[in-house]
């Protein structure tokens, strides 16, 4: 085990797996020579070549749809969209096509294509740039959704994901590039829907993921010194969803709060929620509450962009509400 | 007078706002990176400095209510355009007085009271947004024109070409003017783009299309009159495009190692600035005492900008949730 950032670990990943399939190629913007708006291609044009490190002209829809025309015809191609917002741009490919042929098709296909992503709010870079898209994948059945919290899921997700014969949106965070964690030399990978239990306790189950992860680990620390037990669950995956992993949870906390940086209306919340209450109704002491974004487009003003998403301090207040209810 | 001498007296009327217009974008830039650096601007901010002979040779063409339609790389087109840069500073610095309030910022300016609809964060965007102010302007037959702004990167979005062809087939005022500056990040146009010559792609909506030195002023100004006259007089479109590049990287922070260092140094010292400058002197266009007075001017007007952004609040809590839907009124 060493520490290393969620960029390298990403990029080590990418690393072993060109090197064991040669049926793996990269296609985006500005990911060989300059590595990528993040960094996170940095230095595999130099080990694979420009032929399999594509630099793409600024064209999203057909670097998503060569992604798949290339994935169905024998390759497994990673395309990289730089910001989660520009996939806006690529949703025909992405919900039209990627996410239907196989189905459509009666399954003569599978999509062997990952779609690698970035999205959230990253300190002032305002409405078209900070957006927390995930659930706009989440409803197309068809796609699996990846969203990693930490360097040590990052690299065994982005593994698995790569490996997976269906199509799958690997959605990174832009605060997370710059944090560190232990990651293990050795290969290894990590199964699609199975959440991580972060901190386990019996007072309160707390689900999240991606960056949102930090503030309730931070929560949670603050109700610890409070006497109140939190188990925090990182989904790491949205779909497939760790439902099971939720309610092994809640039947044991009887309290549900969820947590993320997405916008709170028709957000991964309220899904769980419904699942919860379908399923488990008769373990809940209080109603669930869900903390999300305020459903605005996202300011750019620090005055106001503090003000929109989930922090330690409303996870708190929260939480302290559950346990009075 | 002869033809060049009618020129040349046109000229010398209109150099020396051209140039105070190129300097306050300028100064503005540099101001804004020197904010950005300290860390008084947040998330991200894209220089326009050695392009700005396009946006103001181009804006000078157009009136107040004519309209532009601007990229990510827009504090240029909004002053050419006549935006007052307290406000923008006031934008840039997230504050309430700022023309969106705070909420846009560098990548979202927008200034509608001088017609500038909108820098837009996402590449190619604006063209058919652009073509829509067109069909406007030819529905409500207000004779104004629209130009819209994009770069070298932007052309190979589909919204490049049915944004071309649209405006062409319904005949709309709309002057597409491509500033290709080479890159688009770090990608250089050739590595990218089949045809490099964009003016070229022009044939492909039978509209003209114009290749123009981007840091002259004056060929900007020539090229863009012509379209402007076109479309104004029901013509439709153009394309124009305006070869220029940026000194800076692609945003303030970016390391820039794709570009040869012989590369910039040339760019450098086809400066449109320093190049107008030469000639207001050299033609005796201005005094040197007068062009010095400008100059401080200038540098006054960007200082007060400065100046009136640090002492203007930011938002209050209430703005967070006001104009998500657009109905609410103001007065
Ligand atoms: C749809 C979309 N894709 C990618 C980006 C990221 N991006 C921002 S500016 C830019 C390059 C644009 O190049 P160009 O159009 O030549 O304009 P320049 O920056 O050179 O002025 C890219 C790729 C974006 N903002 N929008
Ligand atoms: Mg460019």
């Amino acid at each position: 085990m060493r520490e290393i950032s969620y960029r390298d670990a990403i990029n080590e990943a990418l690393q072993e797996e060109m090197k064991r399939d040669e049926r793996v190629i990269l296609l985006g913007e500005d990911i060989s020579h300059y590595g990528g708006p993040r960094r996170v291609t940095w230095g595999l044009v130099e080990s694979f070549g420009e032929d399999r490190v594509r630099d793409t002209p600024i064209s999203e829809n057909t670097i998503i749809g060569t992604g798949l025309g290339a994935a169905i015809t024998g390759m497994r191609p990673l395309v990289e969209i730089s910001y989660i917002d520009f996939a806006l741009l690529a949703m025909d490919q992405i919900g039209n096509q990627v996410a239907k042929l196989s189905y459509m098709t009666g399954g003569q296909t599978k999509v062997p294509l990952v779609i690698r992503t970035q999205g959230g709010a990253g300190g002032g870079t305002a409405a078209q740039h900070s957006q927390s898209l995930e659930m706009l994948f989440v409803h197309i059945p068809g796609l699996k959704v990846v969203i990693p919290a930490t360097p040590y899921d990052a690299k065994g997700l982005i593994k698995m994901a790569i490996r997976d014969d269906s199509p799958v949106v690997f959605i990174e965070h832009k605060l997370l590039y710059s944090t560190k964690g232990m990651v293990p030399e050795e290969e290894y990978l990590i199964p699609f829907g199975k959440a991580a239990i972060r901190r386990s306790g019996s007072d309160i189950t707390m689900v999240t993921y991606s960056a949102m992860l930090s503030e309730v680990m931070a929560a949670a620390d603050v109700l610890h010194q409070k006497e109140i037990e939190a188990e925090v669950l990182d989904l790491r995956t949205l779909i497939p969803l760790d439902i099971d992993g939720v309610l092994a949870s809640v039947k044991k906390t009887g309290r549900l709060l969820i947590i993320h940086e997405a916008s709170l209306v028709g957000g991964m919340g309220a899904e769980i929620a419904a699942q919860v209450q379908e399923q488990a109704f008769d373990y809940l002491d209080a109603p669930v509450i869900r903390l999300g974004a305020v459903p605005i487009p996202i300011p750019y003003s620090e005055s106001l962009e503090r003000l929109v998403f989930p922090n330690k301090g409303k996870i708190v207040t929260a939480s302290r509400a559950l346990i009075v209810a | 007078m002869s033809l060049v001498d009618e020129e040349e007296k046109q000229r010398s009327v209109l150099a020396p706002e051209f140039y105070r217009k190129m300097l306050a974008v300028r100064l503005f830039e540099q101001r804004a990176i020197e904010l950005y650096t300290r860390g008084e601007i947040r998330g991200v901010i894209h220089p326009y400095i050695g392009e700005e002979a396009v946006a103001v040779g181009a804006c000078a063409v157009l009136n107040n209510d004519d309209y532009v339609v601007s990229t990510h790389r827009g504090h240029g087109h909004c002053i050419a355009k006549g935006a007052s840069l307290d406000r923008m500073m006031a934008e840039l610095l997230g504050r309430s007085n700022g023309y969106c309030r705070g909420k846009g910022g560098s990548m979202h300016l927008a200034t509608f009271e001088v017609g500038m609809l909108g820098a837009i964060g996402i590449v190619a965007a604006g063209i058919p947004i652009a073509v829509g102010a067109g069909l406007s302007v030819k529905l409500r037959k207000t004779r104004q024109v629209v130009i819209c702004f994009f770069g070298d990167g932007a052309v190979n979005q589909g919204a490049f070409h049915e944004g071309l062809n649209m405006a062409a087939v319904w005949n709309l005022p709309v002057v597409f003017l491509c500033e290709n500056n080479f890159y688009a990040i770090s990608t250089h146009v050739s590595r990218v783009s089949a045809v490099t010559e964009v003016a070229r792609r022009s044939c492909a909506y039978d509209i003209p299309g114009k290749r123009v030195d981007g840091n002259s002023v004056w060929a900007v100004y020539e090229a863009v009159q012509e379209a402007v006259a076109r479309a104004r007089h029901g013509h439709g479109p153009s394309l124009i495009e305006a070869l220029t590049y940026r000194h800076e990287g692609h945003y303030k922070g970016d390391p820039g190692h794709y570009r040869p260092p012989e590369e910039l140094k040339k760019w450098q010292r086809k400066d449109p600035i320093k190049k107008l400058r030469k000639e207001l002197l050299a033609k005796n266009w201005l005094e040197p005492k007068a062009l010095e007075e400008l100059e401080q001017e200038v540098a006054q007007d960007v200082q007060r900008a400065v100046e009136f952004a640090r002492k203007s609040p930011y938002p209050a809590e209430e703005e967070l949730t006001s104009d998500i839907f657009g109905g609410d009124h103001r007065k």
